[in-house]
């Protein structure tokens, strides 16, 4: 068992501020590191990797900082997102010198167990080099799970992945949450997030925004003040037949363009067509005004 | 030291382009030391002048930029680096195996051909040996250099030409100060102190050449493995 924990960490370039006074803990099983591009997950992830020191607060595993710290590596393995590696290699040959350094007993069989878990066997003769995107990102993964780590960070790493990549590495990735060992991964895509972790952390703009499991991440995204414009063959009958109800916190006519804000997403998807319907209106267009990602991420900061 | 990561070294620093380059370069001193022994009478002392001119106040220093930095610089930059970094490997040992590998190569590709164009301008076996001696303290010191300046500063190679050509050649040439403070002075010390005596000839005495040699040598090595120790990989998000 395998515990990382950030402690009241900011981490600043210059002037810019990466990583705002954030702390977390993460146990073992999945855990989603979920934000927008640019929230800092990097400087995070390269926090907990011992790649980069805090400006600011701890980051330790298991009691021990990670910053200068190359015995952390015995138990963390690490996939980056940057695709340089030593592209005059084999894979094979790539991942046999991984399993070298980490001063394993039989560098070739670890080799041969890692390159089988990330199912490229069949590619392990070939350069580094010539590889694509994704055999990359998975020869990457071997070198990084070769010494059998309790814990893993992953960096995007659906990045650049074919759906089958995808699944296969989701299932790897489960595996590993169910033998009790401590996975993070990164990723702005609340879908990817939602199908793989337990356990989810929403940094936004460098700072904590939320944490949960996915129903409670899910909920705080949906419960949450809607904005749609509507398009309908009476607008006017609409709007005051809508703000007869409770669900609706306000509406607009302006320039002929009908806005409600909703109460509560839930709710509101119900009522407007029973409305609309009761008071014989045509819905010719329904659209949310503020579905962006960002929106979505910037309502749980406000929060 | 680490096998593994002597063998990544090399074949990151030598497959490929930069061997050319390197065997080019020691080619080019041993065809200018052929060139020279077919046109001219060459003496003793013309074949001391001429080595001191070629190999010691260009030739070296360049490979030790080129070794210096390609046995670490391109990790650096491209982020490779990490495949090291993430592993519970000291970082003292890290930059002492790649050393090794620039130590090597230079000894390889400057300090034999600089004792071999020795040989063909006809110098003694004591010539030869002092230069080879000199060359390779002078390799090993510049090597380290540039290695360091490679950890410290993303601007290395530029430092290093700027070294290598203004300080090593000019300013010591003019501000006799400064020669105390040159790789080439320290290294034509041990040459001067082997060779046939009035041959050579150093600015600076035996003693304090030889305690600058190896306490430099010593002091950056330790110096590339701290720096090493606290080298950031810069976020990219």
């Amino acid at each position: 068992m395998a515990t990382l924990r950030i402690e009241e960490c900011s981490r600043w370039f210059g002037n810019v501020v990466a990583v705002n006074d954030v702390s977390m803990s993460i146990g073992p099983g999945i855990t989603g590191l979920l934000g927008p591009n640019g929230a800092g997950k990097s400087t995070l992830l390269n926090l907990l990797a011992g790649f980069l020191p805090p400006s600011a607060g701890t980051v330790t595993l298991d009691g021990a900082a990670t910053w200068k710290n190359p015995e952390a590596y015995r138990v963390l393995g690490i996939v980056t997102e940057r695709e340089a590696t030593y592209d005059f290699l084999t894979g094979r040959q790539l991942v046999v010198a991984s399993a070298e350094l980490h001063g394993l007993a039989d560098p070739g069989a670890a080799a041969q167990r890692a390159l089988a878990t990330v199912a490229m066997q069949d590619a392990q003769d070939r350069k580094v080099g010539e590889y694509s995107k994704g055999m990359k990102q998975r020869v990457k993964m071997a070198s990084a799970l070769v010494h059998d780590p309790m814990v893993l960070l992953l960096d995007e790493p659906f990045n650049g992945m074919d759906p089958r990549q995808r699944l296969h590495l989701i299932e790897l990735l489960r595996g590993m949450g169910a033998e009790g060992r401590t996975v993070l991964f990164s990723s702005h895509i609340l879908e990817e997030v939602e199908q793989l972790a337990h356990q989810i952390e929403v940094v936004v703009a460098g700072r904590y925004a939320a944490s949960g499991d996915y129903r409670e991440i899910r909920r705080l995204m949906t419960d949450r003040p809607h904005q749609y414009t509507i398009v309908s063959s009476d607008d006017r009958v609409l709007a005051s037949a809508l703000v007869a109800d409770p669900s609706t916190a306000g509406v607009s006519l302006e320039d002929g363009v009908l806005r409600v804000q909703a109460r509560e997403f839930l709710r509101f998807a119900e009522l407007l067509p029973r409305v609309a319907r009761d008071a014989d209106v045509r819905l010719l267009e329904v659209s949310p005004a503020d579905e962006s990602l960002e929106s979505v991420f910037s309502y749980l900061v406000e929060n | 030291m680490n096998r593994t990561i002597v063998r990544l070294t090399a074949q990151g620093m030598l497959g490929g382009r930069r061997l050319w380059l390197l065997g080019a370069l020691a080619l080019l001193i041993v065809v200018i030391a052929v060139a020279t022994r077919l046109l001219v009478p060459v003496s003793e002392a013309d074949a001391a002048g001429l080595l001191r001119a070629v190999a010691f106040s260009t030739f070296l220093p360049l490979f030790g930029l080129i070794v210096g930095t390609g046995a670490i610089a391109p990790e650096i930059d491209d982020g490779s680096i990490v495949h090291l970094l993430a592993k519970p490997v000291s970082r003292h040992t890290i930059v002492q195996s790649k050393l090794l590998v620039a130590i090597g190569a230079i000894t390889a590709l400057a300090v034999v051909p600089t004792m071999l164009a020795a040989v063909i301008l006809g110098a003694g076996p004591q010539t030869v040996l002092a230069f080879g001696a000199g060359a390779l303290a002078a390799g090993a010191v510049y090597s380290v250099l540039f290695l360091l300046l490679t950890v410290v500063t993303r601007h290395a190679v530029i430092i290093g030409l700027v070294y290598a050509l203004m300080w090593e050649s000019l300013v010591g040439s003019f501000v006799p100060g400064a020669r105390s403070l040159s790789v080439q002075q320290w290294a034509l010390s041990v040459t001067e102190s082997i060779a046939p005596a009035g041959l050579v000839t150093a600015d600076v005495g035996l003693g304090l050449a030889c305690g600058l040699i190896v306490g430099g040598f010593v002091a950056a090595t330790w110096y590339a493995g701290n720096r090493l120790n606290v080298l950031t990989l810069a976020a990219e998000d």
